[in-house]
């Protein structure tokens, strides 16, 4: 096994995700078989090879700082789950 | 004559003459979808009173001489992870399910300032992560020359639209083969451009260093149309690259003499279909007797680019989704006893299980002990790859190869092990991870009337070179003209 449960659990926590005692059996199993694939890598020799990030040669696009569009509050509120008072309302953070 | 079986050029032409208009053809769109999306299930909204509402706005201009492009008036469908204002975008995910867009893309916003029609928002793999639209959330696409086969993914819902006449042309999304590998699947043509070709603004972002937009049309002509409509750099998108847009169909050329297509060896591999390595060599073939010149290239680290891919995708992908919480937008789960709750529980029923199983690929790669083994490693291998493209395009304009290695699978063949799926993009993937742009063209048929697909690959910001042997390789043949049958 690549990656072990309790791996599984770590990463999952990591990720804000939670699973079932079977679906962390499958993903354990799934997750080592592509692990097991990408171990391939290590057969190349990449001393010294500069990693790619992104494709082209840009870098640090810049743009003059003036006031564009934005969004109305109402608009950007729409989409909310839960709102009030223009504001976004998500349960208890602090007792 | 069936006005849904048109190209975009064929009803520019109708249009300007005055022998259709667009209402006539939105409403044969439309009822196209009626008749066959039941079978087909290609979109996930059809937006059809708009659409004809459009259409009759379009008409009046084009009587008033206000028609502005050759797409003015022509309904064309829009993958559903790209934002249109006002009209759900879900992403083929529930925790997108009733998410509707304060703003268009960038794509769309250009498309409507060109007078386009929008007849609806087509199915894909959730968040594009998947070979087979199998893993919407909402319903599978199926393939219109088989409605038992997969119409290839993640963009199925566009390639099956247009191959169903579902829509004239269609946009989707490329980040390992996405556009390419289903137009194959469904005999269109379907062309995913140089990386910072189009804006990705308005894309729910899957890999940004991966993702771009592309057509998918009926005919080489239509993709050179429509690249001309989307392509352009955007100050909202700061990967957009700010560099000159030609006129593509002034690559639309019939001569093909001394251009000099590479056949990468690495390419023609076991397990590939003898009916799919036939069709390809015989199309390369055609590209020589039509005076092209033919020669051996070598991409020597082909082999490496799905594991590198599968890295580099998904934590790219772990990233992006981080912002899917329950809190601004999007599906929200009930019951949770405390924010952190309310995000665990939101992501755990919202996400469908591809999708979770790419975030926790990706999470991993970028954890703490892990980093240096598998993301900086894939980093390092993607530049051997893009120097493979780079030393071989200093001695062939153009590279050809087979866009995938068998035609459409059954629905279910490949659905239990991912890795399996993930192989099935194997010649796709590493035109993403180099940049650069690639088309797929409908190359033959198999013996059971299933298409294959030729890919044919250029440099960095060169889509003309692929588009014009694109297009020789079109007129000299019939594919294009084919039609599912439903």
């Amino acid at each position: 096994m690549k990656i072990s449960k309790q791996e599984v659990e770590h990463v999952a926590k990591l990720a804000r995700l939670e699973f079932s005692q079977q679906e962390k059996e499958k993903l354990t199993q799934q997750l080592s078989n592509i692990l097991t694939y990408v171990e391939k890598l290590g057969e190349l020799d990449t001393k010294g090879v500069e990693p790619t990030s992104h494709v082209l040669d840009i870098k640090n696009v810049m743009r003059d700082d003036v006031i564009a569009g934005s969004l109305p509050q109402d608009r950007a509120l729409a989409n909310a789950p839960e709102k009030a008072a223009g504001h976004y309302k998500v349960p208890l953070i602090i007792e | 004559m069936e006005l849904y079986k048109l190209t975009i050029h064929d009803l520019h032409e109708m249009l300007a003459k005055g022998e259709t208009t667009s209402k006539a053809v939105t409403e044969a769109v439309i009822n196209r979808i009626k008749a066959v999306d039941n079978k087909v299930k290609a979109y996930i909204t059809v937006n059809a009173d708009a659409a004809i509402d459009r259409a009759e706005h379009a008409d009046k201009d084009i009587k008033a001489g206000k028609a502005n492009s050759p797409v003015f008036g022509v309904p064309i469908a829009i993958k559903d992870n790209m934002c249109t204002d006002g009209i759900k975008t879900t992403c083929a995910s529930k925790i997108l399910g009733n998410f509707i867009p304060p703003y268009d893309a960038t794509v769309v916003a250009k498309l409507k300032q060109a007078g386009y029609i929008m007849p609806g928002k087509t199915n894909m793999d959730e968040f594009a992560m998947g070979s087979s639209t199998e893993n919407s959330g909402f319903f599978v696409t199926k393939n219109p020359w088989d409605l038992e086969r997969i119409p290839g993914g993640s963009s199925g819902g566009s390639a099956a639209a247009v191959a169903a006449g579902e829509c004239i042309a269609a946009l989707g999304s490329d980040t390992g083969g996405s556009i390419r590998q289903p137009a194959a699947c469904c005999g269109v043509v379907g062309l995913k451009p140089t990386y910072g070709r189009v804006s990705r603004y308005g894309l729910v972002a899957f890999a940004s260093s991966l993702d771009q937009i592309g057509p998918l049309t009926k005919d080489v002509t239509d993709t050179a149309i429509l690249l001309n409509v989307i392509a352009g750099h955007d100050p909202k998108d700061s990967t957009s690259a700010d560099i000159a847009v030609p006129d593509f169909t002034k690559a639309l050329k019939k001569d093909v003499k001394g251009m000099k297509v590479g056949i990468p060896k690495e390419y023609f591999i076991e397990g590939m279909d003898p009916e799919v390595e036939k069709a390809v060599r015989d199309a390369v073939k055609t590209l020589e007797g039509l005076g092209a010149k033919v020669m051996e290239v070598s991409l020597p680290h082909t082999g490496y680019a799905v594991a590198t891919y599968y890295i580099l995708a998904t934590s790219e992908a772990s990233s992006n989704l981080a912002r899917y919480d329950g809190v601004k937008y999007g599906f929200r789960a009930q019951g949770a006893k405390d924010l952190l709750d309310m995000y665990v529980k939101s992501r755990s029923q919202g996400f469908g299980p591809e999708v979770k199983r790419r975030i926790m690929l990706g999470t991993y790669a970028l954890s703490a002990g892990y980093y240096e083994a598998y993301y900086k490693k894939g980093q390092q291998v993607r530049t051997l790859i893009k120097r493979d493209f780079d030393e071989a395009f200093k001695q062939v304009d153009v590279i050809a190869t087979p866009t995938a290695p068998t035609a459409a699978f059954k629905i279910g063949e490949k659905s239990a092990d991912p890795l399996q799926m993930y192989l099935s993009d194997i010649f796709t993937i590493s035109v993403n991870l180099a940049g650069i742009p690639g088309i797929s063209i409908p190359c033959g048929f198999t013996k059971t009337n299933l298409p294959i697909g030729l890919q044919l690959l250029g440099r960095h910001f060169h889509e003309e070179s692929i588009i014009h042997a694109a297009f020789a390789y079109e007129q000299a043949t019939e594919w294009h003209k084919k039609r599912a049958k439903l």
